[in-house]
């Protein structure tokens, strides 16, 4: 217990040594700069509702992430993904007519399919050309982003002039609804939360969740054992695509209300280094999910009260994770060399 | 035409230093996925440090430097911690470009220094190469100099066949008195140095000065590149070319067709995917099949050891 304790407070010690480093050397009070980041976060109901707008993609691509992660797939073309279920939801919002009731849950489920098309292009590259998941998921990534740009400044573009800046806002109908005068929605909140809890379930009780494990940790004895692989395989990038898809969607019906080419902003990359700091846990993802959250939030007050730039948050993100993966694998080692210490003594 | 072969070469060049060090690197066995994010660090750090001291050559050095460092992450983390070079390579493109966005701030779209051009005399004026091999400047001169010695030293050279054996068969090498990982590292530093130094060719050449996101895409497509290449510095070097040659194109055409600058970023993947694609395709392999000199040439294999550590 203490050893997993450990594992998180040690690498969080060293970002925020390293953070309040950076800080100084800015010439800049750490303390206060770390205080501004929380206060931006959770300082007031808007801040704390901006906070949790952001917490609902990301969260939404990780829980995704978890299922392929966990049959071994590397899918760093979930930002790919995002952008795909994007375009696809923002195409429903275009031309469906009808009500919030009939629209929102169209667009929604446009974003999922469009995401899972995405993640299945991968698996299809993946298990019938035999190319690696990460070259090919990257390369639909650039793909879906020129689509989406082609789109902005193309046939989307507003009125008149072709801009980068975004298509035209959506009709009103297509927008999630909100909680009070916050930009937080109740049904992307509820959707996380049934999304992180599902794939939990899924992952941990069902046959299938048992498949990707098993696919995952051992593919050659898997297939041994009559698990059938390339089929899990595919399962596996369509419940993360699609996924994926979703906070696509939440992002265009609930945030931008319109589609702009950096739809996906990192979110998706950022989804990665989430699950990498939660060691592919789900129970782990959603809080980590919520702090990544945070200091991306809270880091936009270090620009206009210190005039220092909003990408600290991004350099405490990424330091955080290379710490915690950089000390798992030195407690591993140290374990593996006692071990080994322990079992020459035994046979002398 | 003689300017347009020049301006070719000279477009790919930053490509060419990180696709070749990559390449090196690979061949060792060592996959350093952190190009996106080096490439970004070492051209902010490359232009902050010529900016700062107005010596163009110490922006490079520094530049090499904190790509190798970056590198050399990625390879200790794999020998000595048994970590996955792809999980930290993967952390490290993120963190490094967080970082040069983050130090990057103040050289926001300053004008800096550059390097000078320095055309050969006599030799600059052969017809149709003449501009493009000797109408340049230092950058793109070693860069053409690194595809020779690179295609040399990995297929010809004593430490060359050792570093193979390496990224092949690292039990055999080991077996045979190579110092596996020794080698591991100086292909990790090597290679990631020659990145760092396609950075500063962006910041001090090809592109000028710094912005967020300066070079985003060029790591991956340099990474792609490197597997289009089969893992070979003189092909690798084409597809660069070939890019370039795309990139060229690309900026003439773009007062006809608008859109085009943000699209051709993705042209190189389905490119690459394809040729993936045929490489591991059943049928070209049985009709290939019958002429392994062909095969060899035509479907290179990766390093069978790539990403794999090595515990002696």
């Amino acid at each position: 217990m203490t050893r997993r304790i450990a594992s998180f407070l040690v690498p969080l010690a060293v970002a925020l040594g390293i953070t309040a480093l950076l800080l100084i050397v800015a010439g800049a009070p750490p303390l206060e700069a770390l205080g501004l980041i929380g206060e931006g976060a959770f300082g007031d109901t808007t801040r704390i509702a901006d906070t949790l707008t952001a917490w609902i993609p990301l969260g939404m691509a990780a829980a995704g992430l978890v299922v392929t992660f966990r049959a071994g797939l590397w899918n760093i073309g979930v930002e790919g993904q995002i952008i795909a279920g994007a375009i696809a939801a923002s195409a429903v919002s275009r031309s469906a007519p009808g009500g919030p009731a009939i629209v929102i849950p169209l667009l929604l489920l446009a974003g999922v399919l469009g995401g899972a098309l995405w993640g299945w292009l991968a698996g299809i590259l993946r298990v019938k050309g035999r190319v690696n998941e990460i070259f090919g998921g990257i390369g639909l990534g650039f793909v879906a982003q020129s689509f989406a740009t082609y789109l902005v400044i193309g046939p989307w573009k507003r009125a008149g002039v072709a801009s980068t800046s975004g298509t035209e806002p959506f009709r009103e109908e297509t927008w999630l609804p909100t909680i009070g005068d916050t930009r937080l929605s109740w049904v992307g909140l509820t959707l996380l939360v049934i999304a992180l809890v599902g794939v939990g379930f899924m992952l941990g009780r069902t046959r299938f969740g048992l498949r990707l494990r098993a696919v995952g940790s051992n593919p050659a004895s898997a297939r041994l054992l009559g698990v059938p692989a390339n089929a899990t395989l595919y399962w596996a990038f369509l419940w993360g695509g699609g996924l994926a898809g979703l906070a696509g969607g939440l992002l265009v019906a609930g945030l931008q209300h319109k589609l702009v080419p950096a739809i996906a902003g990192g979110r998706g990359f950022l989804a990665v280094l989430v699950v990498l700091l939660a060691r592919n846990r789900v129970a782990f993802v959603a809080p980590i999910a919520l702090f990544f959250a945070a200091i991306s939030v809270g880091s936009s007050q270090l620009q206009l009260r210190l005039d220092l730039d909003s990408s600290l948050g991004a350099v405490i993100q990424g330091v955080l994770v290379l710490a915690a993966v950089l000390y798992a694998g030195w407690q591993a080692r140290r374990v593996l060399v006692k071990r080994l210490a322990a079992s020459a003594e035994a046979t002398v | 035409m003689d300017a347009t072969f020049a301006s070719i070469i000279a477009a790919a060049a930053p490509l060419v230093y990180a696709a070749v060090g990559e390449a090196i690197t690979e061949r060792a066995g060592i996959v350093n996925l952190s190009l996106d994010g080096s490439i970004l660090l070492s051209a902010m750090t490359g232009f902050a440090v010529a900016f700062t001291t107005g010596r163009v050559g110490l922006g490079f050095a520094a530049a090499a430097g904190v790509s190798a460092l970056v590198a050399l992450l990625v390879a200790w983390s794999g020998i000595s911690l048994r970590l996955n070079q792809v999980a930290v390579g993967f952390v490290l493109t993120l963190l490094a470009a967080a970082v040069a966005s983050y130090q990057g701030e103040g050289f926001v779209h300053q004008p800096g220094p550059s390097v000078t051009p320095r055309p050969i005399p006599v030799l600059a004026d052969i017809p149709v190469v003449g501009r493009a091999l000797f109408g340049q400047n230092l950058s793109v001169y070693g860069s053409l100099l690194l595809v020779a010695a690179a295609g040399w030293f990995l297929a010809r050279s004593r430490p060359g066949l050792s570093l193979r054996a390496v990224g092949e068969r690292p039990e055999v090498a080991h077996a045979r008195g190579i110092n596996v990982n020794r080698y591991r590292y100086l292909a990790a530093l090597v290679g990631g140095a020659l990145v760092g130094v396609g950075g500063a060719a962006f910041s001090l050449d090809q592109k000028l000065g710094w912005s967020d996101g300066h070079t985003a895409g060029f790591g991956w497509i340099a990474l792609a590149i490197v597997i289009f290449g089969g893992w070979q510095p003189l092909r690798v070097a084409l597809g660069c070319y070939l890019f370039g040659a795309l990139q060229v194109v690309a900026l003439r055409l773009q007062s006809r067709i608008p859109g085009l600058a943000q699209i051709l970023p993705s042209i190189p993947f389905p490119l690459m995917i394809f040729a993936l694609l045929l490489v591991n395709s059943a049928g070209l392999r049985r009709l290939l099949a019958r002429s392994h000199r062909v095969s060899r040439w035509l479907l290179p294999e990766a390093p069978a050891a790539l990403g794999r550590n090595f515990v002696p």
